[in-house]
């Protein structure tokens, strides 16, 4: 099996993705992921120059809909959701980052 | 100087293109991101409002809950569209991304945005000084939730003990416009900032508050030292929520590479913060591990195809662009560059007053005086204080129905009340005295100093000022002085 993928890069994906890998599923992981992009590697190696990119399965383009206003949740159905609340808003514990 | 902290009140502040030590040359690019004017969100229905109550915008798309699916604002569309057109860049097919990463200001846990095939591509800006900033991309996405920090010393991060978030400003739309490193100065990033926002509020997509964060600036800053051709390590500064701010961050920003340089330091790619009351820019994070962001196509979203008539249709929308009205203005008055005076006029709100008595014909030097002196002074204005007001009131002044003097109580009256400027006038006891009225006023005049009267009429041309005096006082200034003059001189002819 070729590594198109080394554990330490499926380490950095996975930090980036906020997953937990051990070593050892880190080493599964980037067999398993090589293994995809050969597959990749398989189909770029076809001559598709003249054959018009695909965006999206669809083939729809241009859907849009009114710039009119819907109701949407009030603020208690909206905090329902939330793991603690404060003043109307969302409380989550400080996560470092940018200063709003 | 070689100092990297030296305070920010040592530099050259002023912001002109020589305020770095000799041999050394600044190259900075713009991102600029504008709120849309739009009703609703980007991709749902909820309000897009400045203000309300936290978390009461919100529905399940625009909180990122499971199953909730975006739908495109075609008025969005048409708005970044246009901002395309006015910048002079190309609109095209394009598609939206998901920028992915994890902060809890968007709970889908991914922005949707544009990548590598942006809506509007390369566009330019001439700035009222002539120098023509490139635009490499101007593209549509979604703004996030605001986060506050609760506890702390400062309200920062640092210290903080909960984060608050109001998910009211997530999914509204943006438009986010990078400029090319064309700006070679702070004072030119100013400039720059300004124009844009002149236009993005004269097209109506934006308010253009920077105040209230409907514009937003991050400037991309390096420094190398002048003949060198390849860009040196670039820091983003974030955080400029004013014009100021933004002139100082920059100036700060660049001297500080230039010591670092000089004294034999590395400029490490970074995010930086731009601390207002400290005058400097401090270190976010290094910004390889940020940029990771996995971008992928929007497999909710169908890609956009503009119509070269939906496109046609947007531009018969746009409307005089600032350049154009400035143009206008530096012609009517006949002179060869801009002002004061004319920057002020071109403005959204007071433009289509000077516009309306320029084409009433009036004269454009005192049309462009009363816009941005007496009009300006006024602002803002009522909805219902009507231009054809103006107009008539400049016509009046033109005509010598009512002094300058006059013009401008009239029309501080008439901003005041809502009333035309007949009415003000009348309200003001301004109203022309008739001729046989003055010739009453003159004759006791006549009555009252017949020494000067003598003096006057045999040739002594310097008394007309006297009688002319007189008869203002005596009319509690109601008086027009032309006509007064002209019966005065009818008067001496007939004794």
């Amino acid at each position: 099996m070729s590594s198109r993928i080394s554990p330490k890069e499926v380490a950095h994906v996975a930090m980036l993705a906020r997953l937990s890998l051990t070593d050892e599923e880190a080493e599964l992981y980037a067999s398993q992921l090589s293994s995809v992009l050969d597959h990749a590697s398989d189909i770029e190696s076809l001559d598709i120059h003249d054959l018009e990119v695909t965006a999206h399965p669809l083939g729809l383009v241009n859907r849009t809909r009114s710039d009119s206003v819907v109701s949407g949740l009030s603020q208690a159905e909206a905090l329902s959701q939330a793991p603690d609340e404060a003043q109307g808003m969302f409380s989550v514990p400080p996560v470092l980052g940018e200063p709003s | 100087m070689a100092n990297a902290e030296t305070d920010l009140k040592d530099l050259g502040v002023r912001g002109e293109s020589d305020f770095l030590p000799d041999g050394w040359e600044l190259v900075c690019g713009l991102e600029v991101h504008t709120e849309l004017k739009t009703k609703t969100k980007l991709f749902c229905g909820c309000a897009n409002v400045f203000g309300a109550q936290a978390n009461t915008n919100v529905c399940p798309t625009c909180l990122g809950l499971p199953g909730s699916l975006p739908v495109l604002n075609e008025r969005a569309l048409e708005i970044a569209a246009m901002i395309g057109l006015a910048l002079s860049a190309k609109v095209q097919a394009s598609i939206f991304h998901r920028k992915n990463y994890f902060y809890p200001d968007m709970p889908k846990d991914f922005q949707i945005s544009q990548y590598d095939i942006p809506l509007n591509a390369d566009g330019y800006l001439i700035l009222p000084s002539g120098k023509r900033i490139g635009i490499e991309r101007a593209h549509v996405e979604e703004d996030t939730g605001k986060i506050t920090h609760l506890g702390g010393a400062s309200g920062r991060i640092h210290g903080a003990e909960r984060a608050l978030i109001d998910y009211n400003r997530s999914g509204v739309p943006l438009v986010e416009i990078v400029s090319r490193p064309d700006i070679a100065s702070p004072e030119e990033a100013r400039e720059y900032v300004s124009e844009l926002r002149s236009t993005l509020v004269a097209i109506g997509a934006s308010d253009g508050k920077m105040e209230e964060g409907s514009l937003r600036v991050d400037a991309n800053v390096s420094v190398r030292p002048i003949g060198e051709t390849p860009f040196r390590t670039r820091c983003e500064i974030k955080n400029l929520n004013s014009l100021r701010s933004l002139v100082r961050a920059i100036t700060f920003e660049a001297h500080r590479q230039v010591a670092a340089y000089l004294a034999g330091e590395k400029v490490t790619q970074q995010t930086r913060h731009w601390d207002e009351s400290a005058g400097r820019t401090v270190a976010l994070r290094n910004k390889e591990e940020a940029e990771d962001y996995r971008y992928f196509p929007e497999p909710d979203l169908v890609p956009l195809r503009p119509s070269e008539e939906w496109i046609e249709g947007l531009r018969s929308q746009l409307g005089e662009l600032p350049k154009e009205r400035r143009a206008r203005l530096v012609e009517s008055l006949g002179l060869t560059d801009t002002n004061d005076q004319i920057e002020t006029a071109i403005s959204v709100e007071l433009y289509p007053f000077a516009r309306s008595a320029l084409a009433a014909g009036l004269d454009p030097k005192i049309t462009v005086a009363r816009c941005a002196n007496e009009l300006a002074s006024l602002a803002p204005l009522d909805e219902s204080f009507e231009i054809s007001w103006f107009v008539e009131l400049l016509r009046m002044e033109t005509n010598g129905e009512v002094s300058a003097t006059q013009a401008k109580s009239i029309l501080a009256e008439v901003a005041k009340n809502l009333i035309s400027p007949k009415a003000a006038q009348e309200r003001l006891g301004f109203s022309q005295l008739t001729d046989d009225q003055l010739t009453k006023t003159i004759n006791e005049a006549i009555l009252q100093n017949p020494k000067e009267w003598e003096r006057f009429r045999t040739g002594e041309a310097q008394l007309q000022g006297f009688f002319v005096g007189k008869i203002m006082k005596a009319t509690s200034g109601k008086a027009d002085g032309k006509a007064v003059v002209r019966i005065l001189l009818a008067t001496a002819e007939q004794r």
